[in-house]
C-alpha cells in the first residue's frame, strides 16, 4: 500500500465541469487521484480523464527545457520539425532574448498588425490576463484570441445581443431542479461526463423529462423522453418551429414577454413560415416531435436548455444560438432554479480565459475595444499614456491565421495546437509555412509548436498556482502539487519575465509585471473585470465563488438574471433559415460532423501523450449501416474519406449512432485529422468555423491501406 | 413539511426526520456505530452486519444503516450480545478475505478483540488479480463485498452497470456479466468504483506499480 507523501487539493485540468481533484503524492508524481465526496460540483464523482488521464504529467516526450531551431526558418520555407536533433537547448535568457529580438524587431517593422497571439483555455485566469496584456499594453495590438472562437463563440454573441451576458444562466446541477430539460448539440455523457450523471439522476431519480435533439444517437438518448434526430444545420428551422407551435397553440408566457422582453411582435411574424411540416421538410425530423417536444418544454414547471458545440460551430452559430434564447424568453424559462441557458462550455477556462480578456474586441469583462471611455480605464490601468491603447478590434483565431503573410508576421502560441484545431488544415499548414517567427509556450512538442522558431516550456497545472473558471461562472484555484519538472516554468512567470525585456527594449514605462505569485495577479483583475471584483486568492479555498462577484463580501451567484437582464430586455430577433455552406451533392453525397470521444482532448497533445491513448488509440469513423451499404464499407474496414480540402484514412465503426446520411469523425487523431476535411468558412458575426457540416465522400479500402500509428511521431 | 420523529438510543431522545435511519440518528447525537459497507455516497444495503443494534420489539439484530427511525423507538448500541456478532463478523471476514489495506475493518479488530485465527484454516478467498485494461487493477483477494462498486457503477452515479455480484454464498465475487474484460463491457473507466472501494481491491495501475516495481499485474 503507497502511503503519499502528501495530498493536494485542486481542479481538474480538463473540461468545463471543474471537478475538484484530491492528487495523490509520491516521490513528486502522481500517481492516484481521488475527489472529495462534498465536492460542490462533482460530489466526488470523476471521468476516466480526470481521474486516470492526467499521467501526461510525468511523459518522457514531455518538453523540459527552452529549444531553439537549429535551422534558420524562413517564410515560405518553414518546416515541422518533431525531431529533437533539429534542436538545441537554450537557457531561458537565451530563448527569451531571441524572443524579445525578433517581436520587437516584426513590431518596429510591420507596427501593431504584425503580430498576434493565441491564448489558452488550458491555462490559468492569471496566465490568460498576463498575456492579453503583454500584447496590448506593449505591442499595442488586439490580435489576440483563443479557442473560444472555435467553441462557443456563436453561443455568446447571440447571448450578448439578446441578454447582455455571455455565460450559462444558471448553475448545472440545477438540473435536478428541471422537470423538462433539452440538450442539444452536446454529448453530455462524453464531454461533460459529470454534468450527464446529474441529468441522468435528474431523469431517472426525479422523474424529470429529456428532450435530445442531435443528429448522433448519443448516450443521452437513452435517457430521452423524445429524440429529434435533426440533419446537421438545420437548427433554426427545427427550434423555430418549435417556437411556433408555442405560438400558435397559445402556450407563450405572455406576461414575462410583456415584463421583460422586446421585439416580440416583430418575432411573432417572422414565424410564420416556419411550421412543424417545413422544419420537417429540411431537418428530417417527424413534424409529431416538434409539436410534442414544444408542449412538454412551454409546459414545464421548470424547463432548461443545455447546449455545446453542435449549435455554434456553423457559419450561421449565431442564429442557432439566437433560436434556443427565444424558446426560454417566450416561455419565460429563464431566471428561476432549474430553468436558463445554459451553453456548456468545453475547455476547463474557456469561461475564465474570455472573461480574462483574451479575445480580440473585448478587454476582461467583455468590454468593448473600440468604447474610448473602456480604453482610457485601460490606459491608465496598464500605465499606459493616454490614447496609447488600440481603438480597433484584433483579428480572431481563423482570421489572425488568414491573415499571415498578409499583415501578420509574428505569431505567439500559448498551449494553443491549432495545426489541429484549426478548420481546413492544409490550408491553415501553407499559412504557417508563412510566418516569419513563431513562438510556442507549451508541455508537448505538438503540430503548431513543431512549427516554431522557439520552445518555451512550460509547466502542467500540476506545477502552479492559478484559478480556472469553470462551465457555471465558478472561480476555483489550482494548486501547485509537484515541483516544476526540469526548466520547465509556469506561464505567468514567462510572461512576466518576457514583457519587462520587451518593454525595456521598446523604452516604455512599465505596464506593471513585478508579481510575487498569481494571487497578486487575481487582485489587479478584480479592479479590472467588474465581475471578478469581490475575488480574492483567500476567499477561494473551499468550493470557489461563482461570478458576479461584485465586492469582498458579495457570496456569488448561483443563477442569473432573476429580476433582469444585463441588457434590459431580452430581445427577440426574426431568424431565417440558411442552410449549411456546402451542400451534399453527387461526389460528396455525405455530411461530416465532428467532435470529441470521452478518452480524448481536443488536438491530443495532452491525452494522446497518456495511457488514455491505449484506451483509445485510433481514429474512427462512425457510419450508419445504410450508408455502409451503399457505399459497400464493413464494420472496422479501413477507408478514405474525402472533402473538397483533403483526404483522410481510417477505420469505420458501422453505429446506428449517427443517423443515415451523417458520417462522425473525432478531431484528436493527426494520423487522421479530421480538420483536413473541415471548411473554414466562418460565422459571420462569430468568426466561428462550420465544424459541424461539410460534405464528404467514403471509399472502402483493403486492409493493408489501414492507418498506422508508427506514422506518430 | 418534513415530519420528525422521536426515538431513543442508548437512553438519549433523538429527533430526526421521518425516513432517516437509526444510523444517520445517530451520528447527529454524536453516537458511533462502526460501519464498513456504508457510504454516504450510496444508498445503503445493510451487507457487512457491523452496524448492527438492538431494538426494541425486534427480535434479530437490525444493521443500522437500513433501518428506519419510527416514532418511539428504542435503539441500543452497544451490548455483549452487539459485540459478539461484530466480532464474529469480523472473524470470518479475516479468515477469507485479506483484510490489511481495509483500515476500518483492522480498527474494528482491535476495537472488539476479534480473534482473527478462531477461523484459520477455513477457506480463503484468493482469486487471481485482474488486469484487464489500462486504468486500475482489480485484486478481489481483497474485497470486502460491501457492493459500493456496484452502487455508484449503477444508480449511485454512472448509470454504467458493468459490473455485479457473481456467484453464490462463500463464492459471491464482483464480476463483470460473464467475465468478460472490462474493455468489452459497458464500462467507461471513470473509476467512481476505485473512489468508493474501501478495501485496496481497486487500484489506479500507477499505484499498482509503484507497489509492485518488479513487474506489471498479472
Amino acid at each position: 500500500m503507497v502511503t503519499p507523501d502528501r495530498i493536494t487539493t485542486t481542479t481538474c485540468p480538463f473540461c468545463g465541469v471543474g471537478c475538484k481533484l484530491q492528487l495523490h503524492i509520491k516521490d513528486d508524481a502522481i500517481y492516484q487521484v481521488t475527489s472529495p465526496s462534498d465536492a460542490v460540483v462533482n460530489h466526488g464523482n470523476l471521468c476516466v480523464k480526470g481521474r486516470f488521464g492526467t499521467d501526461f504529467i510525468h511523459h518522457r516526450k514531455r518538453v523540459t527545457t527552452p529549444l531553439i531551431r537549429r535551422q534558420p526558418q524562413t517564410p515560405g520555407g518553414r518546416t515541422q520539425a518533431f525531431d529533437r536533433a533539429a534542436w538545441r537547448e537554450a537557457t531561458w535568457d537565451e530563448a527569451l532574448e531571441l524572443v524579445t529580438d525578433r517581436l520587437t524587431g516584426i513590431y518596429a517593422k510591420h507596427g501593431p498588425d504584425g503580430l498576434a497571439a493565441f491564448s489558452c483555455a488550458k491555462a490559468t485566469n492569471e496566465d490568460n490576463y498576463l498575456l492579453q496584456k503583454l500584447f496590448r499594453a506593449l505591442f499595442r495590438t488586439n490580435n489576440i484570441d483563443h479557442c473560444t472562437r472555435l467553441c462557443h463563440a456563436g453561443s455568446v454573441v447571440a447571448l450578448m445581443d439578446a441578454l447582455g451576458s455571455a455565460a450559462m444562466s444558471n448553475t448545472a446541477a440545477e438540473v435536478a431542479l428541471s422537470d423538462v430539460f433539452i440538450v442539444t448539440g452536446s454529448n453530455t455523457a462524453e464531454t461533460h461526463p459529470i454534468i450527464a450523471l446529474q441529468m441522468k439522476a435528474a431523469v431517472r431519480k426525479r422523474g424529470a423529462k429529456l428532450i435530445v435533439i442531435d443528429p448522433r444517437r448519443i448516450e443521452m438518448v437513452d435517457y430521452a423522453a423524445l429524440w429529434l434526430p435533426l440533419r446537421p444545420g438545420t437548427d433554426v428551422p427545427v427550434f423555430s418551429a418549435i417556437a411556433h407551435v408555442i405560438a400558435r397553440d397559445g402556450l407563450a408566457n405572455n406576461g414575462f414577454i410583456e415584463a421583460r422582453t422586446e421585439g416580440y411582435a416583430e418575432f411573432l411574424a417572422s414565424l410564420g413560415p416556419f411550421t412543424p411540416e417545413y422544419a420537417e421538410s429540411v431537418s428530417g425530423v417527424d413534424r409529431r416531435l416538434i409539436v410534442e417536444a414544444a408542449r412538454m418544454y412551454a409546459g414545464a414547471a421548470n424547463a432548461s436548455i443545455y447546449w455545446a458545440l453542435g449549435i455554434p460551430e456553423h457559419t450561421h452559430g449565431t442564429d442557432n444560438a439566437a433560436s434556443l434564447i427565444h424558446l426560454a424568453l417566450m416561455t419565460g424559462q429563464i431566471g428561476r432554479p432549474g430553468t436558463g441557458l445554459n451553453p456548456l462550455r468545453g475547455q476547463n477556462n474557456v469561461q475564465g480565459a474570455s472573461d480574462c480578456g483574451a479575445m480580440p474586441w473585448h478587454y476582461p469583462g467583455y468590454q468593448s475595444v473600440t468604447d474610448e471611455a473602456v480604453a482610457q480605464m485601460f490606459d491608465r490601468a496598464w500605465n499606459v499614456e493616454p490614447g496609447g491603447l488600440n481603438r480597433a478590434r484584433g483579428l480572431s483565431t481563423t482570421e489572425i491565421v488568414g491573415a499571415i503573410g498578409a499583415t501578420v508576421r509574428g505569431l505567439y502560441v500559448m498551449g494553443e495546437n491549432p495545426m489541429m484545431s484549426e478548420p481546413n488544415l492544409n490550408h491553415a499548414r501553407h499559412q504557417f509555412e508563412q510566418l516569419e517567427f513563431l513562438v510556442a509556450q507549451d508541455l508537448f512538442m505538438n503540430e503548431t509548436a513543431a512549427f516554431a522558431d522557439v520552445f518555451l516550456p512550460a509547466a502542467s497545472f500540476a506545477e502552479k498556482d492559478g484559478t480556472f473558471t469553470n462551465t457555471d461562472r465558478r472561480v476555483q484555484r489550482v494548486r501547485q502539487a509537484i515541483p516544476l519538472r526540469g526548466n520547465a516554468r509556469a506561464d505567468w512567470t514567462i510572461v512576466c519575465d518576457l514583457a519587462l525585456r520587451i518593454e525595456a527594449r521598446l523604452g516604455r514605462p512599465t505596464a506593471g509585471w513585478a508579481y510575487a505569485h498569481p494571487s497578486e495577479v487575481m487582485a489587479e483583475i478584480a479592479q479590472v473585470l467588474p465581475d471578478y471584483a469581490g475575488i480574492r486568492y483567500e476567499r477561494l479555498e473551499g468550493e470557489g465563488l461563482q461570478t458576479p462577484v461584485d465586492d469582498t463580501s458579495h457570496p456569488g451567484t448561483p443563477f442569473l438574471f432573476a429580476d433582469a437582464f444585463p441588457r434590459g430586455r431580452g430581445l427577440f430577433r426574426p431568424l431565417e433559415y440558411i442552410p449549411a455552406v456546402e451542400p451534399t451533392d453527387e461526389t460528396y453525397p455525405l455530411i461530416l460532423t465532428t467532435g470529441r470521444v470521452l478518452e480524448h482532448w481536443h488536438g491530443g497533445s495532452i491525452t494522446r501523450n497518456s495511457r488514455l491513448d491505449e484506451l483509445f488509440p485510433e481514429a474512427l469513423m462512425e457510419l450508419n449501416p445504410v450508408d455502409a451499404a451503399t457505399t459497400g464499407v464493413a464494420d472496422g474496414q479501413p477507408v478514405r474519406v474525402s472533402s473538397r480540402r483533403g483526404t483522410i484514412t481510417l477505420r469505420a465503426k458501422v453505429t446506428d449512432k449517427t443517423i443515415a446520411g451523417v458520417v462522425f469523425i473525432p478531431f484528436h487523431f493527426v494520423e487522421a485529422a479530421a480538420n483536413l476535411l473541415t471548411l473554414d468558412d466562418v460565422d459571420p458575426r462569430a468568426k466561428i468555423p462550420e465544424y459541424k457540416a461539410c460534405a464528404v465522400r467514403v471509399e472502402p479500402l483493403q486492409e493493408a491501406a489501414r492507418p498506422s500509428k508508427r506514422g506518430r511521431r | 413539511m418534513t415530519e420528525t420523529v422521536h426515538l431513543t438510543i442508548n437512553g438519549l431522545t433523538v429527533e430526526t426526520t421521518r425516513g432517516a435511519t437509526v444510523l444517520d440518528a445517530a451520528g447527529a447525537i454524536g453516537i458511533d456505530i462502526p460501519t464498513l459497507c456504508y457510504d454516504p455516497r450510496c444508498a445503503p444495503n445493510g451487507l457487512c452486519r457491523m452496524c448492527v443494534v438492538e431494538a426494541t420489539g425486534a427480535r434479530l439484530l437490525q444493521a443500522a444503516c437500513v433501518t428506519r427511525a419510527v416514532e418511539g423507538m428504542t435503539i441500543t448500541t452497544e451490548s455483549p450480545r452487539i459485540t459478539r456478532a461484530r466480532r464474529t463478523v469480523l472473524e470470518m471476514l479475516a479468515a477469507s478475505t485479506d483484510l490489511s489495506e481495509t483500515p476500518d475493518a483492522l480498527a474494528q479488530i482491535a476495537e472488539t478483540g476479534a480473534d482473527i485465527a478462531r477461523f484459520a484454516g477455513g477457506r480463503e478467498r484468493r482469486p487471481p488479480v485482474v488486469a484487464d485494461n489500462p486504468m486500475f487493477v482489480r485484486d478481489y483477494a481483497k474485497c470486502i463485498l460491501c457492493w459500493r462498486c456496484v452502487q455508484v457503477c449503477a444508480e449511485d452515479a454512472q448509470y454504467a452497470f458493468a459490473i455485479n455480484f457473481d456467484g453464490r454464498g462463500f463464492d459471491t465475487q464482483i464480476a463483470t456479466f460473464f467475465g468478460k474484460p472490462l474493455p468489452e463491457t459497458t464500462c467507461v473507466f471513470c473509476g467512481q468504483c476505485v473512489g468508493v472501494c474501501p478495501s485496496g481491491a481497486l487500484k489506479p495501475l500507477r499505484a499498482w506499480e509503484l507497489e509492485h516495481p518488479d513487474g506489471p499485474a498479472a
